[in-house]
């Protein structure tokens, strides 16, 4: 499989099916512990990417990706439009002008978003937010990546490693967000961000598959 | 000129209230507020924000205030889309928003520069209140 322009937007557009398909699931991961809007604002921003794909698909990697970041920091509405939007947005400056990527192009993109929303959000390891399920998502693709493994292998040990990462938010204590206001009753619950982050990763590695 | 002020809020009406009451003591100031989603609804918006930024920087620049964490992200990400040059004088500050946007706006009617105004907003986290309890102590004396 060559991921060009074309599978980006293919992997694009399992992102957005795969938003709609947890929709709900992710607003009521956000209402225990936040203002209960997750998977509708995310489910918004990406219908508005999806309908910007229609009117006409960029013809590079790293436009596609520029067209999602700006569409979801326009339409999100809540914190996680700026995240998500800066993330798309250092991995489409991180791919550059390349026409098509490898497992090492796409391992360096994600380590550029996940730096992106560190810089961003000013979040660490272990604050219960989308870091505790991209840090060990990054690490995870740049050891395949490291190893000689093509995209698709990539990204299904970055997607992987994002869903442990994400179970791992249920034992931890909100420091960052809506959530940290509730102090110990955020523990227990799996943080929206770090779970809609491993959804999206996981909708990526199917994509990549094929 | 003066400095402006951009009020980011999660809701349109919580904005719009608290530019009506900051402009009582500052008539002049560019006084605006970037509440709610662009639908109107319950969030923050990039588009608002940037829009408010425009508005109220007419080249002496302008602080953007807010309400709660994610505000401050679509706020940072708006002040980092803009032009270098202008986002030299566009500052961010974590105060109280309501005091600091009154004491704010008061620092650039009376002609306070960039420094000045910002000052005047971190200033409402100090400055003497008429009363109530201030700390925990206050509390249990
Ligand atoms: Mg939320």
């Amino acid at each position: 499989m060559v991921c060009d322009a074309a599978t980006t937007v293919a992997a694009i557009r399992a992102v957005a099916a795969t938003v709609a398909e947890h929709r709900v699931e992710l607003t009521h991961l956000d209402r225990d512990i936040g203002d209960g809007d997750h998977g509708e604002n995310l489910s918004r921003g990406f219908t508005a990417v999806i309908t910007k794909l229609a009117a006409g698909s960029p013809e590079t990697p790293t436009a596609v990706l520029k067209l999602v970041a700006t569409t979801l920091i326009s339409t999100v509405g809540g914190a996680s439009g700026p995240l998500f939007g800066t993330a798309f947005l250092r991995a489409s400056t991180s791919v550059g002008a390349a026409e098509t990527l490898d497992g090492t192009a796409v391992a360096a993109a994600l380590t550029a978003a996940r730096d992106g929303v560190v810089a961003r959000g000013k979040a660490e390891s272990g604050d219960k937010t989308m870091v505790d399920a991209l840090t060990p998502a990054v690490n995870a693709a740049n050891a395949a990546a490291d190893g000689g493994r093509g995209v698709p292998e990539v990204l299904s040990a970055a997607a992987d490693a994002a869903a442990d990462g994400a179970v791992a938010t249920t034992p931890m204590q909100a420091r960052k967000g809506r959530a940290s206001y509730l102090g110990e009753r955020s523990i227990g619950h799996v943080d929206p961000g770090a779970q809609s982050t491993a959804y999206l990763l996981r909708a990526l590695a199917g994509a990549a598959a094929g | 000129m003066s400095v402006g002020l951009v009020l980011v809020s999660h809701s349109r009406a919580l904005a719009q209230g608290l530019a009506d009451v900051a402009r009582q003591m500052a008539p002049s100031v560019s006084i605006v507020p970037a509440g709610g989603t662009d639908d109107g609804g319950i969030g923050t918006s990039f588009d608002l924000i940037s829009a408010a930024i425009a508005q109220a920087d007419q080249g002496d620049g302008a602080i953007l205030l807010y309400d709660l964490g994610s505000g401050y992200l679509t706020a940072s990400t708006a002040v980092e889309f803009l032009d270098p040059e202008q986002a030299e004088r566009v500052v961010i500050v974590d105060a109280p928003l309501v005091q600091g946007a009154v004491s704010a706006a008061i620092s650039s009617q009376v002609g306070g520069d960039l420094r000045a105004v910002v000052s005047g907003a971190l200033e409402a986290r100090r400055a003497d209140g008429p009363g109530g309890v201030r700390s925990l102590d206050d509390l249990d004396g």
